[in-house]
């Protein structure tokens, strides 16, 4: 195993990438209980028109199907696989995001059982057209709670208007008429195409053995033999870099409305080298001036035109990326114009040496913070190395990073054709 | 696993709670005032946290205030309040890196606790009120607030199960203020409440992390000088019978039904019971393995989600589902089905097994967190009931299916709140 040395907060962790490809990170840590573990496919809710493992023509599957088959990989021919994590007393769980499916527990004994588990479930694939039929009610629920819910509809809203064609503006467990349409055959092939270990990886933090652990992740996967990848053809559609739709809105059973600005990024600005880096400055930015001790905030709340605080999004990946800010306003309009200006004159005006200064210090220590969090440490790693990213680099890259090479990044990063805005008003209005 | 202690001093003027752990790259810090609930003065109190954020005499406004966290390393800094048990509780938290992993920091925990002390010690006041542009300001984010519960269907729907089947109970004075009071509250009379608080209510103090106690201690008690003279008991709930179930039904625009059932356990923390009825509820609901999310999701596909928790201080279980508004019938038979059998005994002894199990797991993974520390703590506070964490995980392991059956057969039904859609889905009675 290679050592990964993290000398700003006196960590250290493991890596090894296994013959069949799979990338295998171990990171003990003797002073807590529990033991995490993820394990992740490089494969999300975008992913729906690629060429199959083995095939020469692409295809295109119905909407919300890496989700579909996140919850269909719990269940097996002699039941469900929760059970064996809850014999031992893990908690075990699974999520689908835009570019990622992820199968997760946390456990405080046992743990070399359930990593066993864990990668033995995720690579045992049963869909049956049984029980394909039997998830669509409990997703078809799924799907109405979140329809119910304004601030997700808020977020797709946005991202919608931001993207014409990639499949990012497609939520993410699909639509009540798209999951109808999965069938058993469709799980199979996108299992087969993604699910390979040269797609995955996985992450083990906590109170473990690392010899013993690093031996079972090994032997377990000799075991196992898998058809030879030849590298994943994705299809994300032409999209232009500015956006879809300038403004938008609906109208919801809401009391207050809502209101969301964001800024869809420019293709090359999402490159291996330039992501962590662009990731770093946006994040500050937006602190600088969005968060409670931002001049843009306090002018929003001390206007009326945000009740309490805004939410920041920041999302950036191979294919696609934005950053929004968003709230909750009795004025969504005037909100969403605001908010539009404030981006703008954050591209023409100066950043002064000493915010800046007084940014990288907070974003320091909440670096320093992060490692508090075993969940959180294991999914930034993995979000980062999926993108070809050793993410260590992030305190090099913040302690090197000057004022000039932050201008223009915010001037690359901006741009008034690249703005949306989506409002959600209530029904009586 | 690894002994934790919370090294208590009894001081007149408040509790110190002293938590030594290498867990965390941080140090965590909380206040935490507390005072029977009561409905008069509840408004003002769920006011103070959004008013004291606003500046001190140090610093004046929000900006300021926030300005500073950031100079201390991107401190995380918040004042919430809520309900414990009937007692309502403001806590002051502070989150700040540990000076070791800051290049070139000194002093760190003394500069700290003293803007801590400054927020809650010393607010921007002039003779005897608070500011009355901030006062306004933040009455109206508090009534938007207010106003937007409705638009969060569970939480709307746990607050009117609360309020139909605690009618004439403290327990079911909301928490977050009512719109109805906030006319009457000026500057003045809210900084008659803050004086009460200050002075009067029960405080205790906690700090978690990586120090040397002596030191921390010797800190502590040179910073808050605070000069009160707590005259405020924390009030501990008394059962209350149940006479005849009542149904409650109420028609929104959603998508998704909420059904919320509320029981009476008559058992609280400090309870010879409580182990039993912690297993009780994790066989019942706590947990997906449990018999509600393996019968009404699992087996009917009638929910994403129904569950059960337990109000530990009050001596409540809830359940949670969210079903198809025709559903109603169905799920509401399968939820009582469940209780009935585990009155009759219907548990197996791998159920008991698993349970126990996962309920040690969720011991162990909460005492992984600096906040899950404090709040593992101060319920034994609140109950008056201390219990060292390993006493509490053998307690666990010797309860066998008898005390459960019995614990079962104490818990009934109360009230059943039904949230549905305005066309169709009727509930029959």
């Amino acid at each position: 195993m290679n050592k990964i040395e993290i000398p700003r907060v006196n960590e250290t962790m493991y890596h090894e990438k296994l013959d069949n490809g799979l990338d295998v990170f171990l990171y003990p840590k003797k002073e807590v209980e529990k033991t995490f573990t993820i394990f992740a496919t490089k494969y999300g809710s975008i992913d729906q028109t690629f060429t199959p493992l083995g095939k020469t023509d692409k295809v295109t599957v119905p909407d919300g199907i890496a989700h579909f088959l996140e919850h269909k990989m719990f269940e097996k021919e002699d039941g469900d696989v929760f059970q064996y994590f809850s014999e031992r007393g893990a908690s075990a769980n699974a999520f689908t995001s835009f570019t990622q499916t992820a199968y997760l527990f946390s456990s405080t004994n046992s743990e070399e059982d359930n990593v066993e588990t864990l990668l033995n479930f995720v690579q045992d694939p049963y869909f049956t057209e049984q029980t394909v039929e039997k998830e669509k009610g409990i997703i078809e629920q799924e799907i109405k709670m979140y329809d119910d819910q304004a601030d997700w509809r808020l977020f797709f809203g946005t991202i919608g208007s931001l993207y014409e064609n990639h499949p990012v503006r497609i939520d993410i467990a699909g639509t009540v008429d798209s999951i109808y349409k999965i069938t058993h055959e469709d799980l199979y092939t996108c299992y087969e195409t993604f699910y390979h270990p040269s797609n995955m990886s996985i992450f083990v933090v906590g109170n473990f053995d690392l010899d013993s652990m690093a031996n079972l992740i090994r032997e377990n996967q000799q075991q196992k033999s898998f058809e030879k990848p030849n590298g994943i053809d994705r299809f994300y559609g032409d999209e232009k870099d500015t956006v879809y739709k300038s403004v938008e809105k609906i109208k919801m059973p809401v009391s207050t409305p809502k209101c969301m600005v964001a800024v869809k990024e420019k293709q090359d600005q999402l490159d291996k080298d330039h992501i962590l880096k662009n990731e770093l400055v946006r994040d500050m930015i937006l602190d600088l001036y969005f968060s409670k001790s931002g001049s843009y905030y306090e002018e929003l709340y001390q206007q009326g035109l945000v009740i309490d605080k805004l939410r920041i999004e920041l999302y950036l990946e191979e294919s696609f990326g934005f950053t929004a800010i968003g709230g909750s306003t009795t004025k969504p309009e005037q909100f969403g114009e605001r908010v539009k200006e404030m981006f703008m004159s954050i591209k023409t005006g100066n950043i002064d040496q000493d915010d800046f200064e007084r940014a990288r210090n907070k974003k320091y220590g909440e670096l320093i913070r992060e490692f508090n969090e075993l969940e959180g440490t294991a999914n930034t790693f993995i979000h980062f190395h999926h993108l070809g990213i050793d993410y260590r680099d992030v305190f090099d890259v913040l302690e090197r990073i000057t004022l000039d090479e932050v201008s223009q990044i915010v001037d690359e990063w901006i741009d008034e054709d690249r703005m949306t805005m989506f409002m959600i008003l209530p029904e009586d209005e | 696993m690894q002994k934790l202690t919370n090294r208590e001093y009894k001081q007149d003027e408040y509790h110190l709670h002293l938590i030594e752990t290498k867990k965390f790259k941080t140090n965590l810090v909380a206040l935490k005032f507390a005072k029977p609930l009561d409905r008069e003065s509840i408004t003002k109190r769920a006011l103070l946290p959004f008013v004291l954020q606003k500046g001190t005499k140090t610093y004046p406004t929000e900006k300021e205030l926030r300005l500073k966290l950031d100079a201390l390393y991107g401190s995380k800094f918040s004042i919430n309040s809520g309900k414990k048990g009937e007692n309502h509780v403001i806590t002051f938290v502070l989150d700040f890196p540990n000076d070791k992993f800051i290049p070139n920091a000194h002093n760190l925990v003394k500069d700290c606790l003293t803007f801590l002390y400054d927020v809650a010690a010393n607010p921007n006041v002039e003779n005897r009120a608070f500011d009355e542009n901030v006062v306004d300001k933040e009455k109206e984010t508090l009534t938007n607030k207010i106003k937007s519960i409705v638009d969060e269907k569970m939480q709307y729907a746990n607050m009117r199960l609360i309020d139909e089947m605690c009618k004439d109970e403290k327990y079911s004075v909301h928490a977050h203020g009512y719109l109805e009071d906030m006319d009457q509250i000026d500057a003045q009379s809210l900084y008659e409440t803050y004086e009460q608080m200050i002075n009067e209510d029960a405080l205790d103090i906690f700090f978690v992390g990586d120090f040397e106690q002596d030191q921390v201690k010797q800190v502590i008690e040179d910073v808050f000088t605070f000069n009160r003279q707590p005259k405020t008991e924390i009030f501990r709930s008394e059962p209350k019978q149940v006479n005849e179930v009542e149904d409650v039904t109420e028609k929104q625009k959603v998508q998704q039904a909420k059904l919320h059932m509320g029981y009476r356990t008559g058992i609280t923390y400090s309870d010879q019971d409580y182990p039993a009825l912690q297993l009780f509820n994790g066989i019942f609901g706590g947990f997906p393995h449990s018999k509600l999310f393996l019968n009404v999701r699992e087996k009917h596909s009638l929910a994403y989600y129904a569950a059960s928790r337990i109000e530990s201080n009050k001596g409540l279980m809830l359940v949670f589902s969210g079903i198809a508004p025709d559903k109603y019938d169905q799920a509401r038979e399968i939820i009582i089905q469940q209780h009935e059998d585990m009155k009759a005994g219907n548990i197996t002894d791998e159920e008991i097994d698993q349970t126990k199990k996962a309920i040690i797991h969720q011991i162990k993974e909460n005492i992984d967190r600096a906040g899950g520390m404090v709040e593992f703590f101060y319920q034994q506070v609140i109950a008056d009931h201390r219990v060292d964490t390993q006493d509490m995980l053998e307690e666990i392991e010797s309860i066998t299916k008898e005390d459960v059956v019995r614990v079962a057969n104490r818990v009934e039904l109360d009230t059943v709140y039904f949230l549905t859609a305005e066309d169709g889905g009727e509930a029959s009675e």
